[in-house]
């Protein structure tokens, strides 16, 4: 699994249950070094047993510890380079729901060796889609469902998202493009 | 037919593909900006302009009148607005055929990153094939990932530094260790730096050790660390370098007076008893000292062996004395 994942785990948990939970929870997965290096790649099972030994002190389901992983992603002003690179997408939230099939292409071409879950959008008319998402690590799911319920919101669109019955992947139905004002996005990034 | 295209059709197709352009007349007046130009804020709206008034060219030649344009059209020309020299502009020269109009296409090439922040670009400045947003994501992306790499550099500094001042230290009294004295004098002979070696063997110390225990023994080394410390300049470096071993390694060549008093400061420091669990501990040293000065080529290894033979004079003289080592008449003994 790249850092980079590991280490947006890590700051979630330091970021949403303080750093003394992060402390106690990679020491009980014997986390070497207690850190991600962003830089690294690790064994995909220490992530699974970082998430299994999280799930467990913070006695939280594991689907809704990695939704709230995907909305902290996309949402919390420690991370808000990331935001803006998923901003830089559509112009609106349709235009990125349209681009979501190259997410993992936009990835690759910031850090090479870093691979997402592959996506598949499928327009359904009338503000309907449905997300197909390979799985390539387990939970990636709730992940990606957490991440696209903060970047609805972050566009101002008012939309109910789900996790598809019939296959695995998200279900998306905007009901209204400019619920609210969103969030401001400038090509040009502030200094 | 292009005869049969009314030019405002034109322009609104150019408007989506091209968004940043000027079209002209036969006459160089500017008849039509891409909206991208209204952004820019230039002083004066440049339609109806003289576009030479408006845009200064610069490469493959500065200095044209509208009538060389058509030479260098199809070239890849660098220019600026003259309201607004600090922005470097490329762009080609296109005569639309079959009319006297000409379009002027403009990019910000390579200074689309700050020409982004300066006029407040967004998205739909530029067309959908136009590759200026997935550059900007690909610098953003780029200076974040620099950010971890910097990051990543000072943990691993820090962690450099950390190892290597564990490495060089004596962990029972926190000064130097044998690494550190190797390191240290091999450096400074290498630079031909003039250094004075002094050698500082402890006396009585195996009977404190066996006596007193092994506490007392480490209280009386950290003691001695204390004490030789005293007698060190910001220059000068000390180690332990072996169990009741010590060396100084003094920048400089110091005359006997030097070395006498420094000696003496140490010798009487060491015996003045030494208050550990409500008795004293005593102990003595013994020092053997020589000088790079006195070498052709001073090597570490024959300046320790000769400070060791001086230090084995002091012992064998009756302890509690320092001899410094010369090299013309054998040893003189204080």
């Amino acid at each position: 699994m790249h850092g980079l994942i590991n280490r947006a785990i890590q700051c979630f948990i330091e970021d949403t249950y303080g750093s003394s939970a992060w402390i106690e929870i990679a020491a009980r997965s014997s986390l070497p070094d207690g850190e991600f290096e962003a830089l690294r790649l690790y064994d995909p099972a220490l992530t699974d047993t970082l998430i299994a030994t999280a799930t467990k002190h913070l006695d939280k389901d594991r689907a809704s510890l990695l939704e709230d992983l995907g909305t902290y992603l996309v949402s919390h002003p420690n991370r808000a380079s990331l935001r803006r690179l998923l901003r830089f997408g559509g112009q609106n939230f349709d235009d990125f729901l349209h681009s979501i099939d190259d997410l993992p292409d936009w990835a690759r071409l910031a850090v090479p060796d870093l691979t997402l879950p592959g996506l598949e959008l499928h327009s359904l008319g009338q503000g309907e889609y449905r997300i197909e998402i390979e799985e390539n690590f387990r939970g990636a799911i709730h992940v990606a469902l957490g991440l696209l319920r903060g970047m609805a919101d972050d566009y101002g669109v008012l939309a109910v998202l789900s996790l598809s019955s019939d296959h695995p992947g998200v279900a998306v139905q905007v009901h209204e493009h400019q619920f609210s004002a969103g969030r401001d996005f400038h090509l040009a990034a502030s200094l | 037919m292009a005869g049969c295209i009314h030019p405002a059709a034109v322009f609104a197709l150019l408007d989506r593909t091209s968004p940043f352009h000027l079209a002209v007349d036969g006459t160089g007046t500017i008849i039509h900006a891409g909206p991208t130009l209204a952004k820019i804020g230039l002083a004066k709206s440049p339609v109806g302009r003289d576009l030479l008034s408006v845009v200064d060219i610069l490469r493959p030649i500065s200095g044209l009148d509208f009538a060389d344009l058509h030479r260098v059209a199809g070239k890849k020309l660098h220019m600026r607005f003259r309201d607004d020299p600090g922005t470097r502009l490329k762009g080609e020269f296109c005569p639309l055929r079959g009319s006297d109009i000409s379009v002027l296409d403009l990019s910000f090439g390579i200074g689309i990153v700050d020409a982004v922040r300066q006029y407040g670009l967004n998205a739909r400045d530029f067309s959908h094939t136009d590759l200026a947003v997935e550059m900007l994501y690909l610098v953003e992306a780029k200076t974040a990932v620099i950010g971890e790499v910097k990051k990543l550099n000072d943990r691993l500094r820090t962690a450099v530094v950390d190892a290597e001042t564990r490495a060089f230290t004596d962990t029972l009294t926190g000064i130097g260790n044998r690494r550190m004295f190797d390191t240290e004098i091999e450096k400074r002979l290498a630079a031909d730096e003039r250094v004075s070696l002094m050698l500082i063997d402890l006396d009585h110390f195996k009977t404190v050790n066996d006596t007193r225990g092994h506490a007392a023994g480490d209280q009386v080394l950290r003691h001695v660390a204390q004490i030789l410390t005293g007698v060190t300049r910001s220059g000068d470096m000390l180690a332990r370098v072996g169990g009741d071993e010590f060396i100084i390694l003094f920048a400089g060549s110091l005359d006997i007076e030097q070395l006498d008093l420094i000696a003496s400061r140490v010798i009487s420091g060491i015996e003045t008893p030494i208050p550990y669990a409500r008795a004293f501990a005593r102990v003595s040293a013994s020092i053997g000292i020589t000088q790079s000065v006195n070498y052709d080529r001073p090597t570490s290894d024959q300046m320790l062996r000769d400070a060791d033979r001086a230090l084995y004079l002091s012992k064998d003289a009756g302890k509690g004395i320092y001899t410094i080592f010369n090299p013309k008449d054998g040893m003189g003994i204080s």
